[in-house]
Parts: structure tokens; sequence; C-alpha cells
């Protein structure tokens, strides 16, 4: 039974954070063909123009509570991650020019990973702590087409920063048995890209949307390597110096439809297709010609979103959805620095209505994550010898938010 | 509205308190047993191997990863135990001070330097001493090893006394931790309540003498410890008689479950394994002056001999044993033996079981005629004459006689000294099965271990641990004490022996965890 689990699980998401909206979170991150507000500029720009607001405002932030707890049955080891709360954000902006033409601008943080293990814990040899961050903004075209037809799409400005430790070894000290570790840092590292994306009106009830957002591979050049704890030896070459790596942040399909059963319900569906085949290795090139490869083998995977909405008066609306996640991350590559695998996602929200403009929009995520005996086989120790780290797994995540939506 | 951020903040709360939880945690009791075992207080009697030493002494992180603590954090993962309390030294440099200044003998740990030409040897931490004897540190510990106790001495009284220590007759290790300048080691360990112990003790009483290159005595018969000599070799009966004590004190205070650890092979270790007995490399021109120079002193000696009026055919046929032949590449060295009328210039050379210490002077070897003959420009002329058929003077004669330069017997273990040795351990191997058998008490085979480490090594998923010299895993640089993986071994052995004798599923360690030497210039 334990080797049918581990041979269907995966990880999900890698480090994408699926947070991207209260109102389309609560429907099971739902929204590529959802006209409910200006989330659409994450969702599907194209949409934007069917807003019916000259100016529609949609900005939030969640916190993040996930926490990663790791076990090996056959020497008693534990470990437990003490992240601190994750806090992806979103603004989004819609000014609708004419009935055919909106302008938009939207910043978002779809990719991001705080994990914090324990110091110098089992696993510390491939990460003791890691924080990824990318803030997306774009500004925005929708254009409709014609009345049952409109796109939409813009460039995107990323700008990240990531920050990683761990030991060196699983041994290496200094002479008073403190573990060497080396820290690399990198922050304003700056990158291009775009998304596009068009609504298609079948029917006054039916929607169907498609959405594209581009591959952006985020380069560090001329990164901080910190080097700590190294014997003082020849034998042992560390000292601080700069390095270069990539990390790619996978290109991301999306198709779905809305249907508006009646003036009260809506139904949604989302099916996403992140291209993390992109991102095969974590290489760090340091300045010293020493270069640290790390297989990561991830392959495109697939999310499958659903949501519903209910308008239960005039001034409260309540949704609930459901996602199931599949993981990039193949078996024998679970690395513990990315630790969420294979997911199913409970949400649920509402909107407030405190004023015909203005809206409170309140999101509640819950992440369930199967428990995971899993292996990360791509170590190579000091000695040349490829000592695999495996153990069992297991994550949760909370993930409450809250946001406004303004109408002008 | 205020109601609904109301129940937000308490979801919030909510989720901050959640924490993801296994099916079957092993950090809750019930995840393994302990069987028939009791972990609660465990208490180790031992010496240097047990207090954790190494590198030739004892320090902070050599004792965080002594077999004994890796055990108890173990056994703290199957029963709720007491805190394991060692008497801890006060850094990470090693040695001793009294009073302030250094106690002879003690210095600092042994590390890997490595020079400009990147060559790597054990040499001395520059680092400085700190702990003090006189720093005497209260106790209990559960730790009770000392390094360099023999069986007997454990239960010595006033063996911790500063007193004692002063006039040479106590142990500054025991000195620093016993609780009174009166008591014994098994005193202290008793009055702990112990509910579990381990217990390796006896190879002092065997390896002293080996690691002396058996300048000791063996003592088989003298059943009077006080008249041995620090490097002497145990009587068996006075080993039994000691050790037998010791585990029934222990029971006897409420440890009925234990661990008896066997004593190793001394020629398992490193210390004996890594300057091989026919390093003596020659060229093929060297081997022939070698060869021709001891047909010189067989010659001269079987001259000497019928000078003493000795028939000539007896003459040569004793004379004959020195005209030892040298061949092109590797050669036993010459050792010195005791001048017996069979041999009585008291050399030969090194037969094939004998052993080298790792702390020959291995320069000498290599450049000065040492294990061979030192073979100076006078004794050159004084062969030059021989060779041409002239006579040398008795001087001269002499001269080539004492150009022989065997090995001395603090450098080697010959024939004899091994024996003594091998008929020690195996006596005392016999007492410990016997008394593990007796008492019911696991007997774990460190003798097989240390075996199979050194015939055929053992495998862990970063390698396999082998016994050789500073790269092997198991024995750190001073070639008798265990590295950090080596004493996890030794943990992994007691752990499995002890969950088959009372059927308890301690978890094993995984010993790549745990490191080896360790490299500095400092």
């Amino acid at each position: 039974m334990v080797f049918v689990l581990a041979g269907t699980i995966t990880y999900a998401g890698g480090y994408r954070v699926g947070v991207q909206g209260q109102r389309a979170l609560a429907m099971g991150h739902t929204g590529v063909a959802v006209v409910n507000s200006a989330e659409l500029g994450f969702f599907n720009p194209a949409g934007l123009v069917y807003l019916e607001n000259q100016l529609t405002i949609s900005a939030g932030v969640s916190a993040v509570f996930s926490e990663v707890a790791w076990q090996n049955e056959s020497t008693g080891a534990t470990a437990r991650t003490d992240n601190p709360a994750g806090t992806p954000f979103y603004f989004n902006a819609s000014y609708k020019l004419n009935e055919n033409l909106a302008l938009g601008l939207s910043i978002y943080t779809p990719y991001g990973s705080t994990v914090e293990w324990e110091d110098d814990w089992a696993g510390s040899h491939l990460v003791n702590n890691i924080k990824l961050q990318a803030i997306y903004i774009q500004p925005l075209v929708s254009y409709k087409i014609a009345d049952f037809v409109s796109v939409g799409g813009g460039p995107i400005f990323v700008t990240g920063s990531v920050n990683f430790n761990r030991n060196l070894s699983r041994t290496l000290t200094n002479i008073e048995g403190e573990r060497s570790n080396v820290t690399i840092d990198a922050s304003g590292v700056n990158e291009w890209g775009w998304s596009a994306g068009a609504l298609f009106t079948p029917t006054e009830d039916l929607r169907v949307g498609v959405n594209y957002r581009s591959e952006i591979i985020m380069n560090a050049e001329g990164g901080d390597a910190d080097f700590e704890n190294i014997p003082n030896t020849p034998l042992a070459p560390f000292s601080d110096t700069t390095f270069d790596a990539q990390l790619p942040l996978p290109a991301e399909l999306t198709v779905g439809l809305s249907y508006e059963l009646n003036e009260k319900w809506l139904l949604a569906f989302d099916f996403n297709r992140t291209f993390w085949g992109v991102y095969e290795s974590l290489d760090i090139k340091f300045a010293n010609g020493v270069v640290s490869e790390n297989p990561r083998g991830y392959e495109d995977a697939n999310t499958w979103r659903f949501g519903a909405q209910y308008i239960a008066t005039d001034k409260l609306t309540l949704r609930a959805g459901y996602y199931l996640d599949e993981s990039p991350v193949q078996p024998g590559y679970f690395a513990p620095e990315t630790p969420r695998n294979d997911s199913m996602g409970f949400t649920g929200g509402l909107s407030l209505n405190v004023t015909s403009r203005l809206a409170i929009d309140a999101s509640f995520a819950y992440i369930r994550f199967d428990e995971v005996d899993a292996s990360y086989d791509h170590y190579i120790d000091e000695n040349g010898q490829n000592v695999p780290f495996g153990g069992t797994y297991k994550s949760v995540a909370f993930i409450p938010g809250l946001g406004v939506t303004y109408k002008l | 509205m205020k109601n609904y951020i109301k129940y937000i903040g308490i979801l919030a709360l909510g989720m901050v308190a959640c924490e993801p939880e296994f099916e079957n945690p092993v950090d809750e009791q019930g995840a393994y047993t302990n069987g028939e075992a009791d972990f609660s207080n465990y208490v180790a009697l031992g010496n240097s191997l047990t207090a954790g030493y190494a590198d030739g002494t004892l320090y902070l992180s050599g004792q965080q990863n002594s077999y004994p603590n890796i055990l108890a954090q173990q056994f703290a993962k199957v029963q709720e135990t007491d805190l394991f309390t060692q008497p801890l030294v006060a850094d990470n440099a090693g040695g001793l001070l009294l009073n302030g200044t250094q106690l002879p003998g003690y210095n600092t740990r042994l590390v890997l330097g490595v020079d400009e030409q990147l060559n790597a040897a054990p040499r001395n931490y520059g680092g400085a001493i700190t702990t003090d004897v006189s720093n005497i540190l209260s106790g209990p510990f559960n730790n009770m090893a000392v390094p360099g106790a023999k069986s007997y001495e454990l239960l010595a009284p006033g063996y911790g006394s500063m007193e004692a220590l002063q006039m040479g007759l106590a142990n500054p290790y025991f000195v620093r931790f016993a609780s009174s300048p009166n008591t014994s080691i098994i005193a202290d360990a008793v009055a702990q309540n112990p509910t579990f112990f381990t217990l390796w003790i006896g190879n002092n009483d065997v390896f002293l003498y080996a690691v002396s290159g058996g300048t000791g005595v063996d003592r088989t018969g003298e059943m009077d410890p006080t008249q041995y000599g620090r490097n002497d070799i145990t009587d068996p009966q006075v080993f039994a008689g000691a050790y037998s004590q010791l585990v029934s004190s222990m029971i006897e205070a409420g440890a009925e479950e234990g661990a008896l650890l066997n004593i190793p092979d001394v020629t398992t270790a490193a210390f004996f394994n890594t300057v091989p007995n026919n390093a003596l490399e020659l060229s093929a021109e060297q081997a022939a002056g070698l060869t021709g120079y001891f047909q010189a002193v067989a010659g001269i000696f079987t001259q000497f001999l019928m000078g003493q009026q000795v028939p000539a055919e007896q003459a040569q046929a004793i004379a004959s044993q020195y005209a030892i032949t040298f061949t092109e590449g590797k050669n036993r060295f010459i050792i010195d033996v005791p001048e017996t009328q069979t041999n009585p210039l008291g050399f030969r050379q090194m037969t094939e079981e004998e052993l080298l210490v790792l702390t020959i002077n291995q320069t000498a070897l290599r450049q000065q005629g040492y294990g061979s003959a030192a073979i100076s420009p006078e004794v050159m002329e004084v062969l030059g004459i021989l060779q041409q058929g002239g006579q040398p003077t008795q001087e001269q004669a002499q001269l080539v006689l004492d150009a022989v330069n065997g090995i001395d017997d603090k450098d080697a273990l010959d024939q004899s000294e091994i024996e003594s040795i091998s008929a020690a351990t195996t006596a005392y191997n016999q007492t410990i099965s016997q008394l593990a058998q007796a008492n019911g008490l696991a007997l774990v085979d460190i003798n097989d271990l240390a075996s199979r480490v050194d015939s055929e090594g053992i495998p862990f998923d970063g390698g396999v641990v082998t016994s050789t010299f500073a790269t092997g895993g198991l024995f750190s640089l001073d070639g008798v004490h265990f590295t950090p993986r080596g004493y996890a071994l030794v943990a992994n052995s007691i752990i499995e022996t002890v969950n088959a004798t009372y059927n308890a599923t301690v978890p094993t360690v995984n010993i790549g965890y745990y490191g080896t030497i360790t490299p500095s210039n400092d």
C-alpha cells in the first residue's frame, strides 16, 4: 500500500501559490471565464472589458499558514518546519475607456515560497531554509472584437529575490563541531514576460475563457554566496564568493467556463496546465568555477478547479470551491525545499456589499495533503556517493484572506 | 460585518495552532517499544571508548558523539527517560590542565593538517587547553566512563582522588567528576539507581600492553593487580573477578537489564595496520648492497665465534641466520629481539604476522635505515676491505655489527607478544560471554564487528566503513579510538543486540550523519 501511494504521489504546485483573488479563491481559484471583478486582470484580461463600471479595483492579501512535518521510521528522526506566514497579495484596476476597450493594471505574486526547517535537521544538507519571492507588475489592454468574443493581455515586469541556506554536507564541521553551511542571496532580479487571454460568450449564460501566461526565467547574476563554519584547511576550500543561478517561473495555460444557472447561482470550472518541465535542475554556478547541480526533473502538471457562487441577498454573496492540484515533482525528486505535495483545496468565502461601491471579499482555503513516503535520490555527497534522503512527509496549509472590491 | 471579521480572526488563530500530524507519529509514545528493558535511567560504564575519546584525547564534540549519548537519544524515542548527563569537558581542543598547567601526556586533539605540498598528516591542534582537572564537576553523571581505566580500577576507592593524583595513583578524568575523593567509579554508578547499564571494560587490560609495543609484562598468573605496571596484561582471573563484581553490583543496584560489550582483537586496529612490516622498499642495487652487508655481518660473526673456540661448522650454523637476503621491491624489516643462545646478536627479520605501531618514526624507517642497517661511510669502508679479501681490525668488525638497526621492542609487536595479547583477549571475552549468559544480559560482539570492518568493511548509505587509518571512517587519528561514525556503529550494534535480547524495537541511527576525522590547519 505504501508503495502504491509513493508511486502515485507527486508534489503539487512546486513554488506556485494560487492566491490571486479572494473571490476566485473562494470558488476554488476559478476565474478564466468568470466576469466578477477586476481579479480578471490576473485570470483573463480579455474579460475586463465586460465589467459594468467605469473603474473597478480589487485588492487583497492572504496569510498562508503552511507547515510540513518529516519523520523517518527507521531512525526515529523527526523535523518540523517553522514557517512564517506567507503574505501573497494582489492589486487589480480596470478602467473602461468605451464599450469595446478597457485598460488595466495588475500586481500579483503568483510564485513564492518560504520554508524554514530546524537548522541542522536530518535534511539540512539539502535545505535549512529558503525564501523565494516574485512580484508581477502588468499593464493590460482588453478589447471586445465582437459581442461574443474579446481579447486582452499585456507585458509583465517581474522583480524577485531568493535566499537559500543549506549545510555543505551531512558531516562537515569546523573545529568546534558547528556545521559548515552556505547561504546564497540574490535580490532585485528583474525580468520580463507577458500574458494574453480570450473570452467567448456563446450564449447569455455561458462564458468560455482561455488565458496564457508566459514562462519567465529569473536570472540571478552576481548574488552573494556566504560560507559559514568552514574548517581552516585546504581540504575544504570554501570562501565567500558570488554566484549565478537560474530559476524558472513556468508558463501557465488555463481554459475554463462559467455558467449562470439563474440569477442567484453561477458555476465555474478551470483547468490549469503549468509547464513545470522547464525546471530540470537548479544549478548554482559559483564565481570560483564550482557548480552545484541539483536535479529537479519537474514535469508539466495539471490542476482541476471547480467553483460555485450564490447571491444570497443584495448585501451578501457566498462562494465555495474545490480543486485538485497535481504535482510536477516526480518520484525520487522529492526535495524538502518545496515541501508541498499533491493536494486538494477546499475553499469558501463571501462578499459583503458595504455600500453600492464597496465590497469586502473574504476567502478561506484549507489545503489537504496526503501523508507521503518520498525521497530525493539525486544528492551527491563530498565523496561522489549518491545518498538518497527520504522519509514520510505530511503538510497542511490554511489560507485566510481579505480583500476589497471598489467600483465607480 | 464586525461579526464576520471576528470570525475570520478566530479562524486565523485556529490555523496557527494547526500542525501537520502523521497517522503514526514516531515521536509519540507507542511508536517503538522498550520490550522487557527499562531504559529510564541508563548508566554507562567503561573506559575511553565509552567516554567518546577520539584523536588522542577527550573533547566536547567527541563526548556528544559518544555511543552512550547516541544510545540515550535513541532510548528517549522509545520510552520516557531521565536526561542523560555526561561529565563534559570545557572545549573542543582536548587535553587536560592541572591548576593551570598542562598535565604531561594530556595534549590537544589530533587534527589532519595539510602542508604546502598538500601532504596530509595528523598533528596536534594548536588551540588552548582549558579543561582543568581541579575544576571538579558535580554529578551524578550517567556516562561514568573514565579514559584509561582498567577493569579492576572501576572498583578502586580513591581512583578519583586529587591527592592520589598528585602521587600518580589516580586518574585525572575521574578526579574531574568523582562524587568524593574516596569513592570508586562503581560506587558512583550504583548510587544513581540505574535501570539499565552498558559495560565495556577490559580493553586497557590488554591494549595498553599492545600499544606500548609489548614493553609491559604479561601478568597472567599474578593475582595481585597492585603489582602491575601500566602497560602490563591483567591476569584473566583478576579480570574475571573484577568484571563479575561490576556486573553483580549493577544488577543489585536495580539495572537488571543491560549490555556487555566484548573486547576487539587488537590486531584489527589501524594503530597496528597502517605501517606494514614489509615497507622496506628497495631498488635492485640497494637490495644487493643490504644483502652484501648482512653477509658481512654473518662472516664477521662466524670469525668472532671461531675466535671464541666455537667449532667452525657450529659457528657458521649460528651466524648464517644473519645472512639475510633482500630483493628488489618490498622487504620485511629487521626487528630487535632478546639476545639468546640461538640468536646471540638479538635481531632477525620480521615474520608475516608481526606488526608495527602507528607511532613508529616513519622518517627513520625511510631515511635512516631504521629497520635494516644504518650504514655509515666508515662501515662502507670496512665492507670494502672485506670485499677485497682483507682482514678488518676488531674495532672495524664491531663497527659493522653495530650498524644493524633493528626495530625497537616499543615499535613492534612480535609473535610472542601477539600470542599473549590474543590469549588474554580470548580469556576476557569468554568471561564476558559467560556473565552475559548467566545474567540474561545482551552480549554485544564488538570483536566480531571490528573484524568485519577490518576484513570486508560495513556498507552504509554514503559508502563503506573500513579500518583504514584516517580515511576508513572507523578509527580516529590516534588509530585506536573510534570516530563519531565508529561510535555510531557501536551504538547500532548495541541497539540490535538489545532489541533481540529484550524484544525491544529501539530505532538505529544512520551512521552517515556522523563525521569522521577533522581536517584543520589551526
